[in-house]
């Protein structure tokens, strides 16, 4: 039999390969290089070894923007999976209703992230903002540029606000895959809501709710514009993720080599959580057929 | 190269990471194989078992640094005993 396979097509991908070499590929590269260097501006580096790695490593500086942001992450996906989650299933399945929903789920995706930020710092405000005005009237202490928890509920509940619909349009669409035999089945067996849920829903809406973590996870862990907007990582470093930490160091300090250091570390951490995601999606998605 | 700040010892860690994947996309190319499933109970291709020991090898560098904090090469032993073991068991 004549051989058709025709490896040719790989070229088609070049153009992909060049863009993400400049996009991500050569500014990494420069971020290695910056980390075992020192440099005072003006172009002119320096030897320096692992030294940056071992200041970061070191540096509790870092454990606690590190610690934060775990937190951070850790509090929205235990809210807004099963918030999601829990909106997916009220939302009506189908007609008008159904679209009206669906429209008015996307509106706070749509909205750019540092809008989000700069709405709730007005809404948070005691003097002109609408929550922060009618929590003091309530005689409940708010200040979220004072108040510590005050700042982490403000940013928590920000990003629930943001995000929890993008949860809940893939848990609808994973709801939405799921055939009416499945259910009709459960309803001879007489099985209660919960184990229809449990047994049925669950189980099918495993795939999207993985793509759900996986992708609120990075975001959160990333998360820049809102709570920077908000509180600007205060009062004191009380809201300072990561990558605050890291713009204040590499930009506000100009400190490039410990900066691209902590980059590096990030990215690794980065790196092993979502190949730990993909792994378990895809194995997951094998497992099922 | 000087708007990169280029230096040997980051041109050597590139070079050494850019001949692995010529090298594994060679051997993929010339002796095709089917995945296999290890003692992490996932489906690995060598160079999916080439991306564990790379990732692998970077937290064993910092581990080492951060924990021992000197004799920086003695963490590239461990690597090479890890790289066997996930290219043996994973």
């Amino acid at each position: 039999m004549e051989k058709t396979v025709n490896q040719k097509a790989w070229f088609l991908v070049l153009p992909v390969l060049l863009l993400v070499a400049f996009s991500a590929v050569i500014p990494l590269m420069t971020v290695v290089n910056y980390s075992v260097q020192d440099t005072f501006g003006n172009n002119q580096f320096f030897w320096a070894g692992l030294e940056w790695f071992e200041e970061m490593l070191r540096s509790e500086r870092m454990w606690d923007a590190l610690g934060r942001q775990l937190m951070f992450s850790g509090i929205i996906l235990a809210i807004e999976i099963p918030l999601g989650i829990f909106v997916a299933l009220n939302m009506p399945k189908s007609g008008f209703w159904s679209s009206f929903c669906l429209v008015l789920m996307s509106l706070p995706l749509l909205i750019p992230w540092n809008v989000v930020g700069t709405i709730w710092q007005i809404f948070g405000r005691v003097d002109i903002g609408l929550l922060g005005y009618t929590l003091d009237a309530l005689g409940i202490n708010y200040n979220y540029t004072q108040d510590i928890l005050a700042a982490w509920v403000t940013i928590i509940v920000m990003d629930v606000w943001h995000w929890t619909s993008l949860v809940a349009l893939l848990a609808f669409a994973g709801l939405k895959s799921i055939p009416d035999a499945y259910y009709q089945a459960a309803k001879i067996d007489q099985a209660s809501r919960w184990k229809v849920f449990r047994f049925i829903e669950l189980p099918k809406m495993m795939g999207v709710l993985m793509i759900a973590i996986l992708l609120r996870f990075m975001d959160s862990f990333m998360i820049y514009t809102e709570p920077f907007v908000v509180t600007g990582g205060g009062p004191g470093n009380a809201t300072t993720l990561l990558s605050i930490d890291l713009v204040k160091m590499a930009l506000g300090q100009f400190d490039l080599g410990p900066a691209a250091a902590f980059s590096i570390m990030y990215f690794l951490v980065i790196l092993l959580i979502s190949w730990v995601f993909y792994t378990v999606m895809t194995n997951l998605e094998k497992r099922e057929g | 190269m000087d708007w990169m700040a280029w230096t040997w010892p980051t041109a050597i860690f590139f070079a050494v990471i850019a001949s692995l994947l010529i090298t594994f996309t060679v051997l993929a190319i010339k002796f095709p194989e089917t995945p296999r499933t290890g003692i992490l109970r996932i489906e690995t291709t060598r160079g999916d078992r080439l991306f564990i020991t790379l990732l692998g090898s970077a937290f064993i560098n910092l581990a080492w640094l951060g924990i021992v904090g000197a004799q920086q090469p003695y963490a590239l032993i461990v690597c090479l005993i890890y790289a066997a073991a996930v290219f043996r068991w994973v």
